[in-house]
């Protein structure tokens, strides 16, 4: 008997983007308040893994065609990448700058360098997991 | 302040990152590789030398000065092991391009020995205990991977050994990090040391020493924490042993002699003490393991058992000359290490087997592998003009002036039958009968010759030219035998 999974997947279709959401704001929270690269990753691939529940391995491929293994190579590369660019300042490895600047919207806010880094960190987090999740699924 | 330090750690780090975009695309693969691993033996010789004239280097990653921030330190010692280390990583890389399949390089082969390699370096490199640990988790994950790469029966089965043993020692490291950390509030090398020898080395500190020699026996090999070691490095293929054998249990030695020489050296009278006499056990296991098996891989291995014994009991000496004579053996023993284990490898795929007693007359054709073989061999066991001599001299100098006559003696009698070992395989397997005609053997030495008269030339040549290098050599024991000029260095007050 095929089952139906109407419930699931509207459900699904309107939780996703409060995830994302969530991980975006916990990856962004994470220089003064609980969050960073690390939860706000793990949250993220959390909203794929429930795309994976809902639908099947196939339908989530043609959603989001990305190769993850590629995915935590350009995550490494950009901590890393992060970290070798203080050397055309100078700097020490793994140097940081901050400043503060008039965004539109945003108002006064704060940019570091170090933000770089964590998006290499949520790279490598996303990329990671879903790479395990994945291939367990896939084996036979 | 000096960011040419952190390329050694760097160029594998970034090449193992790029290596993973061309999984399927084999010759770029090979190229970026080797071109990684000759510039990592470039840099390694400039910093070497920039050593040797500037004195200790250091970096303050993220520019946060000691104790606060992470540290890299290039001391004589670690940038000779490093130097070593790209060499060896040359050879590999060399190696690896005859003797691996197509398989295991779509499945990112190289990227792994590039993370090895950046693992490795890193280690020798660090400054910081903690970040120790997380390079010997760098190293680790990636043996994983070169273990079980290729997942034959054999693979799987060692595998789990080696990860279980290993992930134990690994929560056993934290554990003992925690309990440093608790007693002194630091986790910097050279401000653990002064922070030690300010409180004085009370009995609690002795404890965290001897879990350290637990933790670092374990990674490193030495008795009686050495039970994974044989089974584990005959599972993988040649060019990954080699690396296993060359550079892992290395790591585990070069970290005992870090913390033996730089942290807790006030009570020499029971550390050095436990220290020497699980040497001299891992020596004469080791040699018992060598006379005893039939089987090519697994006598090498168990030689690794007898160097590792016979380095240690040089640092538990803790002589002047002890501990040179240390420094010496250890670069010398990873450079023969690899040489053995290519050629045994090299043994292995002409006669299609592992076992001593069906092979036999594999001079007649191939000559030139043969002497090679013999001059490893040789120089393996320390026969004067190679370069196992100079460094098993030293030890035992060091060893008798230090009183340990009987441990000294166990070293020489070792160097014996470690002779014994591996000319059982010259004999029976170069000499005697041809087993095999031409036609019969299951390959040929194409692309294999060149890595292995690196590695065994590169022995021969440290061993002529001792008086060339024995500068820098003596530089690296100096800095072992007297923390201060690694505190001074570090902490600049």
């Amino acid at each position: 008997m095929k089952t139906n999974d109407v419930i699931l997947q509207t459900v699904t279709k309107i939780v996703l983007f409060i995830i994302v959401l969530f991980s975006i704001y916990l990856f962004f929270a994470g220089h003064n308040t609980p969050g960073g690269g690390f939860v706000g990753g793990l949250m993220a691939s959390g909203a794929i893994v429930l795309l994976l529940l809902a639908f099947d391995v196939k339908t989530v491929l043609n959603i989001l065609p990305i190769n993850y293994i590629n995915l935590a190579g350009v995550g490494l590369f950009i901590a890393v990448g992060f970290g070798a660019g203080s050397f055309l300042v100078g700097e020490p490895f793994l140097s940081h700058a901050f400043d503060y600047f008039e965004l539109p919207l945003l108002g006064k806010t704060e940019l570091t360098t170090a933000t770089i880094f964590d998006l290499g960190v949520y790279l490598v987090v996303i990329g990671v997991t879903m790479t395990i999740i994945q291939t367990i699924g896939e084996t036979e | 302040m000096n960011n040419f330090i952190i390329l050694p750690i760097l160029i594998p780090l970034l090449t193992g990152i790029l290596l993973i975009f061309f999984n399927k695309r084999f010759a770029v693969q090979k190229a970026i590789s080797l071109l990684a691993a000759a510039s990592s033996v470039v840099i390694a010789l400039c910093l070497v030398q920039m050593v040797y004239t500037e004195g200790i280097q250091s970096l303050y990653l993220g520019g946060w000065e000691p104790p606060f921030g992470i540290i890299l330190v290039a001391d004589q010692f670690a940038s000779l092991l490093v130097l070593t280390t790209s060499i060896i990583g040359l050879a590999a890389v060399l190696y690896s391009f005859r003797t691996i399949d197509r398989e295991r390089e779509r499945f990112y082969y190289f990227s792994a020995v590039q993370f090895l390699i950046t693992g490795v370096t890193g280690a020798f490199l660090t400054g910081d205990i903690f970040n120790l640990f997380v390079f010997f988790e760098v190293m680790l994950m990636s043996s994983y991977v070169l273990i079980v790469l290729g997942s034959t029966k054999i693979q799987l089965r060692e595998s789990i050994k080696y990860l279980l043993v290993n992930v134990i020692s690994s929560a056993l490291f934290v554990i003992t990090v925690a309990y440093l950390y608790a007693l002194t509030g630091t986790l910097n090398m050279a401000d653990l040391s002064v922070v030690i020898s300010e409180n004085g080395q009370t009995g609690i500190i002795t404890v965290v020493a001897i879990m350290f020699l637990v933790v670092f026996g374990l990674k490193g090999a030495i008795f009686p924490m050495y039970f994974w070691l044989p089974g584990s490095y005959y599972a993988p293929p040649s060019a990954v042993t080699a690396l296993f054998g060359a550079l892992l249990t290395k790591v585990g030695v070069y970290s005992i002699t870090r913390v033996f020489t730089l942290i807790f050296y006030h009570d020499t009278g029971f550390t050095h003490q436990v220290l020497a006499w699980l040497s001299a056990f891992t020596i004469i296991f080791g040699v018992i393991g060598a006379i005893a098996y039939s089987d090519i891989k697994k006598i090498i291995i168990y030689n690794i058992l007898t160097a590792v014994g016979v380095i240690l009991f040089g640092i538990a000496a803790n002589t002047s000359s002890s501990v040179l004579g240390s420094v010496y053996y250890l670069v010398h023993d990873m450079i023969i290490k690899c040489a053995l284990f290519f050629l045994v490898g090299a043994i292995a795929i002409i006669t299609g087997t592992n076992d001593l007693r069906k092979m036999g007359g594999l001079i007649k054709n191939h000559p030139f592998l043969g002497w090679l073989f013999f001059v490893s061999a040789i120089s393996l066991a320390g026969i004067p003009p190679l370069s196992g001599f100079i460094g098993k001299l030293k030890i035992v100098e060091g060893g008798f002036e230090a009183g340990e006559y009987a441990i000294s003696m166990v070293v020489l009698l070792s160097s014996l039958l470690v002779l014994y070992s591996v000319l059982k395989i010259f004999i029976n397997g170069f000499w005697g009968e041809q087993v095999m005609t031409t036609e019969q053997e299951k390959g040929n030495t194409k692309g294999m010759l060149l890595p292995i008269g690196l590695m065994a030339g590169l022995s021969v040549a440290f061993g002529f030219g001792i008086e060339l290098v024995s500068p820098y050599f003596t530089q690296a024991a100096e800095a072992l035998l007297n923390p201060e000029i690694y505190i001074q260095a570090v902490l600049k007050e």
